[in-house]
């Protein structure tokens, strides 16, 4: 059984399908990539899989349960965590508060515990912060340090993405969206975290599906990548069959002159 | 780097035209204002020097040194050389006051030839005779002239005049002032104190300071004033530096001996005195409620007097005989679980249908909320139960064995309401640092993202509800306890929104902002119909909590005690700067440009 399941999967805005027609399933343990010119319907397809959008048609399991209608919260409590392709931090707080607060579905201690400072309470709060520390310090020494008590907006560019995902990774989840990870990084910082993609599966046993434009980066961590033009898949397969597809071709280089006319 | 020299005046009249002209006319315009509210006829009952100042005066007076000062404020431009300030700011000075004072003589000339009475009610021959010093026309506007064109020199001589000159004239000018109208607050600590000797010898006998001990008190503070000159700022600098651990320390001192002042001092204080504070205790309850639901977690609540309100009637059913419905005459302190109950099932219920909603739909949709839990206390319908507008009367109060707490012995109230703020401060304080609090910080900064963080926002937000709730409703039992009724018209919208200023202009985010908020606020201006310790200015609260509020929200959006948080959210390009400078810059990471970029702030700008 494969870890998500997309079937036949459309989604309309007004007149306009921004998908239609998706079927694809994620294993446990891939990397999948999602390519597509802009207006493709890829940042469409993840808020689906969140829960931030409502499909038309279609659905989408997780583990075997339809996740269709639930909340976004629920989603990500499920095991589905995401980031945002225009980073979306809580800006005011800091970097180690936004990191602790993506624990909230995974802990569970309100008003009460807070107020007697109860047993568990205290060591709730204790674990919260050793694991977004953890977290943190994948990074290596980027968010950790002096940085850990700055507010969010005080981040350089790059580190506001890193941040992203660490409060995705902090949501403990079994799938990771990563919606252009690298979008506005320079070739050094794109490298760097490409190899933490990469380890982001091998040590942390994420399935990740990640919308990137940047093809190199695709090329070296993706298993399988899928293409969509106008919300419809057109191909699917590994970087190099993918790469040669015509139709892929075509779609990002435009139809050849005389079919034009 | 050049730097650039502004365009200096070759002569003193030489003046920038369009920008007196600017100030002269606010200036008249802000003096006619005030005189047509009433407020310098009104106030001039009360005297401020005996027989030579009343407040009527001073509040006029006030006004041409504040827009003189302000007139002649130099714009400073980054790179470029400012000029020394000097004769010319005197004369911009002089001139708006000169125009000011002319707008003012103006008025008395209408004044004396219409009578516009029916639309402005203070059109008055009181008014005429006020302005005119009872000397008629020409004198008054002659004097009037002269003394606005001096007084606005002097304002803009406070540019001039070197700054340890310009500081201790303030401070003896300022404590004057506040020695003079805070006389009944003064008078009520020196009994409890047993130095009315004292009082009796600054103050004269029908109020007011006398010429003499205005110019001794003003001597000695002004010494004093010239002794501790930049030690105080010193100080508040030395905390503000301390970081971490020291600084929480001293804060801790200083809450500690807060604390120790609210213990003691109620002892030492008189019946109005305690009264006040009382009163204050009551709204700060209020306004650490709201702080929560609107400053944690970002919910405009504007119908947070329902809570209020159900505090209080359900005080007043269980506890008072008079009950109409249903009397089982509970102690107070069993009321006070049913309190809990109601409050938060009355959260729920309002707050389940609209925590859905986002903003300014929100705050209208509790606005309705909070006026129609008034109208149903109010209505013939509910009016068996609660009695309707004539409310539920005789309530007994709190009895704790030793003592009795009842409005007629406020130092118990205030008691009372001490022990219920710290609850409040102490729930606000814990809520804050936990998962919980950390929730309603990241919905307050983006809804949709918290809520794909994994955060349930609709039970977060509708925990922040119950809690403020909860604690608007002990503020209301406390206050029918003391009051020993209650009735719908206690709990109008007016006083949402007065909480609400209270948590704004205070400080939103912050239990020190709000606390000092609601004592400048309902301590000093006085709350809806609660006397301060100005009660001079009851008739003109409203219009000064406008002002204050428009004020701020100008000059100073972060309160008056900001909480770190709120301050670095409204100053960010400042901030940002700040770590730059301090070496959080590109290149402080050792291999690539980690730059900080100022321009790319996608997120925020939801």
């Amino acid at each position: 059984m494969s870890l998500l399941e997309i079937k036949d999967l459309k989604i309309t805005f007004g007149g306009l399908d921004a998908l239609s027609g998706l079927n694809f399933h994620i294993d446990e343990g891939e990397i999948v990539s999602v390519i597509g010119p802009n207006g493709a319907g890829k940042t469409t397809f993840f808020n689906a899989i969140s829960g931030l959008v409502a499909p038309t048609e279609g659905d989408i399991e997780f583990e075997g349960d339809s996740i269709l209608g639930l909340d976004p919260s629920t989603v990500t409590s499920l095991g589905i965590a995401r980031t945002f392709q225009n980073v979306r931090l809580f800006p005011n707080m800091t970097v180690l508060e936004n990191v602790m607060v993506a624990q909230h579905c995974r802990t569970s201690q309100l008003i009460y515990g807070a107020l007697l400072q109860t047993k568990a309470f205290k060591r709730e709060e204790r674990e919260i912060r050793e694991r977004a520390e953890e977290v943190l310090a994948f990074f290596g020494h980027r968010l950790v340090g002096y940085r850990m008590d700055q507010p969010a907006f005080v981040l350089s560019y790059a580190n506001r993405r890193r941040l992203e995902v660490a409060r995705a990774m902090a949501t403990q989840p079994r799938l990771l969206l990563l919606d252009e990870p690298v979008a506005g990084m320079n070739p050094i910082e794109t490298a760097e975290l490409t190899a933490l993609i990469g380890r982001l599966r091998s040590e942390w046993g994420f399935t990740i599906v990640m919308i990137e434009h940047d093809m190199k980066v695709v090329r070296d961590v993706s298993d399988r990548v899928v293409v969509l033009d106008h919300g419809i898949p057109i191909a699917q397969g590994s970087y190099d069959e993918v790469s040669t597809d015509p139709n892929v071709i075509e779609a990002y280089l435009g139809r050849p002159v005389e079919a034009n006319g | 780097m050049s730097t650039m020299i502004a365009p200096m005046p070759s002569s003193a009249l030489d003046q920038d035209w369009s920008k007196v002209l600017r100030w002269g006319l606010i200036c008249g315009g802000v003096l006619i204002a005030l005189c047509l509210v009433g407020m310098p006829v009104e106030l001039d009952r009360r005297e401020i020097i005996e027989r030579y100042l009343s407040l009527g005066y001073v509040s006029v007076l006030l006004i041409p040194i504040v827009l003189g000062r302000i007139a002649a404020t130099q714009v400073v431009l980054e790179g470029f050389e400012s000029r020394k300030q000097g004769l010319f700011d005197l004369v911009t000075g002089l001139l708006v006051g000169l125009l000011g004072g002319g707008c003012l003589s103006l008025l008395m000339v209408a004044l004396d030839s219409w009578n516009l009475r029916d639309p402005l009610v203070n059109w008055s021959p009181k008014l005429f005779r006020f302005l005119t010093y009872e000397n008629g026309m020409g004198f008054g506007a002659g004097a009037w002239i002269a003394t606005c064109a001096v007084l606005s020199m002097v304002g803009a001589a406070s540019h001039v005049v070197p700054a340890i000159v310009r500081r201790v004239s303030g401070t003896v000018v300022l404590s004057l002032l506040s020695l003079s109208v805070l006389e009944g607050a003064v008078e009520d600590l020196s009994e409890g104190f047993r130095l009315d000797w004292l009082t009796d010898l600054i103050y004269a006998k029908k109020g007011g300071l006398t010429l003499t001990s205005t110019i001794v008190v003003g001597a000695v503070i002004g010494l004093v004033a010239v002794f501790t000159s930049g030690r105080v700022k010193a100080v508040t600098n030395r905390y503000r530096d301390l970081d971490g651990v020291e600084r929480q320390k001293a804060s801790m001192i200083l809450f500690a001996v807060v604390a120790g002042l609210c213990i003691v001092l109620p002892m030492f204080l008189g019946k109005i005195m305690n009264e006040l504070l009382a009163n204050v205790g009551l709204f700060l309850l209020l306004a650490l409620g709201l702080n929560i639901v609107v400053g944690l977690a970002g919910l405009l609540d504007l119908g947070y007097v329902a809570f209020f309100a159900v505090g209080g009637y359900t005080t007043a059913v269980l506890t008072s005989p008079n009950s109409p419905f249903f009397a089982p005459e509970l102690h107070f302190g069993i009321a006070l679980i049913f309190v809990v109950i109601f409050a938060t099932i009355v959260g729920l219920v309002i707050g389940a249908p609209v925590i859905r909603m986002r903003g300014d739909y929100l705050a209208i949709v509790t606005l309705g909320f909070g006026e129609i839990i008034r109208l149903l206390f109010m209505s013939d319908w509910l009016g068996p139960y609660f009695g309707g507008a004539q409310g539920i009367t005789n309530v007994p109060g709190v009895d704790l064995g030793f003592a009795t707490v009842k409005g007629t012995d406020p130092r118990s109230v205030f008691y009372l309401v001490l022990f219920f703020c710290v609850i409040a401060i102490y729930v606000s304080w814990r809520l804050q640092a936990s998962r919980l609090g950390r929730a309603w910080m990241a919905i307050r900064e983006d809804e949709q993202v918290a809520e794909a963080m994994g955060i349930n926002t609709v039970s977060a937000k509708l925990m922040a509800f119950v809690v403020g709730a909860v604690l608007a409703a002990f503020s209301g039992a406390v206050l029918v306890a003391k009051v020993g009724s209650v009735f719908p018209t206690s709990f109008m919208i007016l006083i949402s929104i007065i909480i609400l200023v209270v948590v704004i202009v205070g400080g939103m985010g912050n239990i020190a902002g709000v606390m000092v908020g609601s004592f400048v606020l309902i301590g000093v201006l006085g709350g809806p119909k609660q006397p301060g310790l100005l009660q001079e200015f009851q008739n003109f609260k409203l219009l000064i909590y406008g002002m204050l509020l428009v004020f701020m929200m100008l000059k100073r959006p972060e309160g008056l005690v900001p909480s770190a948080r709120r301050s670095r959210e409204l100053h960010q390009d400042e901030f940002l700067q700040d770590a730059w400078l301090k070496g959080d810059k590109p290149g402080a990471d050792d291999e690539d440009a980690d730059t900080v970029d100022v321009g790319a702030r996608g997120g925020e700008e939801e």
